[in-house]
């Protein structure tokens, strides 16, 4: 088989690779499109140009925490979505607070999740977000009963375009206090 | 603060866009102010936004007065308490009467009884706001399309089962050695599976165990016959009549009448 030659060429493995994948794919997938040849900073220089090559076209090359993909650019999502009216329905408060618990303090058990919202967690609320592939089980804490530890998925970071949980807003800005001025 | 409930609700056909700005409840309303809250801590959160009370400096005789006004409605109207709510209260009951004993003469911060709570109501608080965040976060499936072109895979071919291999494999055998030993014998003879079938198992009913290849009288038969021969033999298999084994992967393969009786 005969090996890329040529800059343009490179680019153009890497882009039907990219339009052609289901999921994001990682720099480690993406080196073997080129049989262990390439350089991973000769691949991140690729990746940037190629970025660069789709500013003028419909689609973005974006970086998500498992790795590369395209996406259709935020002014197309009106149109799109009438394509497909059955969109993802909307979470009930009580699964949206269960998720920004595991989020912001993974990895954390049913227990925890109780302590701070007050109220008995609904075993659907965690099924729902397993169901999403959102969070997943890490381990058991060493207490009695070993209760499961929860944190967030790659998945959960690809699915909201993030690179890592340090791209969510910052936690302490939630914190309203009105601390008197004394 | 804002309340979204997932439906329009109406109480005594009177859409209801906001919670009351008194304590009175019309009894019929409760419920839905209920399933508004997320719980014990949410309606406190409410109360103490509402009032704009100083969540660092909560004047607990007034929430807690509101607070159990607001679980007695609900036990009026008969409602299955959460047991949240009444824990909530016997803790409000109880930081309220701690903070009527008298005080020691140096006060630490700690030592306040509304410590515990204001750190819980600020944690639920801030949970609460970054649950919105999340909520209005763009996703995928929502506000983000992500790109998958199609193109043609080349699936992997899945290697048929070992022994049904060796079963191939041992049959062309047969049809080699039976190519090889042709006899030009013309003639149609009617040939039925089903009569195969009896003539296997009268053969296996003599020799209860038979090695495969025995099965097949090259001399005797022509390829026709043949075909004939072990379609009779994957059917009784499949009916159940006989057993095909095999002791190791490509060993030879055995064939046995499946009864039990063996008769003489």
């Amino acid at each position: 088989m005969r090996e890329p030659d040529s800059i343009q060429e490179m680019k153009h493995i890497l882009e039907a690779a990219l339009l052609t994948s289901p999921q994001p794919l990682a720099l480690d997938d993406l080196l073997k499109l080129f049989a262990g040849r390439m350089e991973r900073a000769t691949l991140r220089m690729l990746l940037d140009e190629l970025k660069a090559d789709w500013v003028e076209k419909t689609l973005d090359l974006v970086q998500v925490a498992s790795g590369y993909r395209f996406q259709a650019k935020v002014e197309y999502s009106e149109y799109l979505s009438r394509l497909n009216p059955e969109r993802q329905p909307k979470y009930s408060r009580a699964v949206m607070e269960t998720l920004a618990i595991i989020a912001y303090r993974q990895p954390v058990t049913r227990g925890d999740i109780e302590q701070i919202r007050g109220v008995a967690v609904n075993p659907n609320v965690i099924r729902q977000l397993q169901e999403r592939d959102w969070i997943d089980v890490v381990g058991q804490r060493e207490v009695p009963g070993r209760p499961s530890l929860y944190a967030t998925t790659k998945h959960f970071l690809d699915d909201l375009n993030l690179r890592s949980l340090a791209e969510l807003p910052p936690f302490e800005a939630f914190a309203q206090t009105e601390i008197p001025l004394e | 603060m804002e309340f979204t409930t997932n439906s329009p609700v109406k109480i005594k056909g009177e859409p209801l866009s906001a919670l009351p700005q008194d304590l009175y409840i019309p009894p019929d309303a409760l419920e839905v102010y209920l399933e508004t809250f997320e719980g014990p801590l949410d309606l406190l959160l409410y109360l103490i936004r509402k009032h704009n009370l100083d969540i660092l400096d909560i004047p607990m005789a007034d929430l807690t007065v509101q607070y159990m006004a607001y679980v007695d409605k609900m036990k009026t109207v008969n409602l299955e308490l959460a047991a949240e709510y009444l824990l909530m209260s016997a803790m409000l009951i109880e930081i309220k009467s701690r903070m009527l004993l008298p005080k020691p003469t140096e006060v630490e911060e700690e030592d306040d009884p509304r410590a515990e709570l204001v750190r819980r109501l600020m944690e639920y608080e801030a949970i609460k706001l970054a649950a919105q965040r999340l909520d209005a976060l763009p996703k995928v499936g929502e506000q983000i399309d992500v790109a998958a072109a199609y193109y043609q895979q080349i699936s992997q071919v899945q290697p048929p089962e070992v022994s049904l291999d060796d079963l191939v494999e041992a049959w062309r055998n047969v049809l080699k050695r039976a190519k090889l030993n042709q006899h030009h014998k013309l003639g149609r003879a009617e040939l039925s599976v089903r009569e195969h079938m009896s003539l296997l198992l009268r053969r296996l009913s003599a020799t209860p165990v038979l090695r495969f290849d025995e099965l097949f009288d090259l001399e005797a038969e022509g390829v026709p016959k043949l075909v004939v021969n072990f379609l009779a033999m994957l059917e009784l298999a499949k009916e159940g009549l006989i057993r095909i084994t095999q002791q190791q992967a490509f060993g030879v393969i055995y064939v046995q009448a499946n009864s039990s009786s063996e008769d003489s």
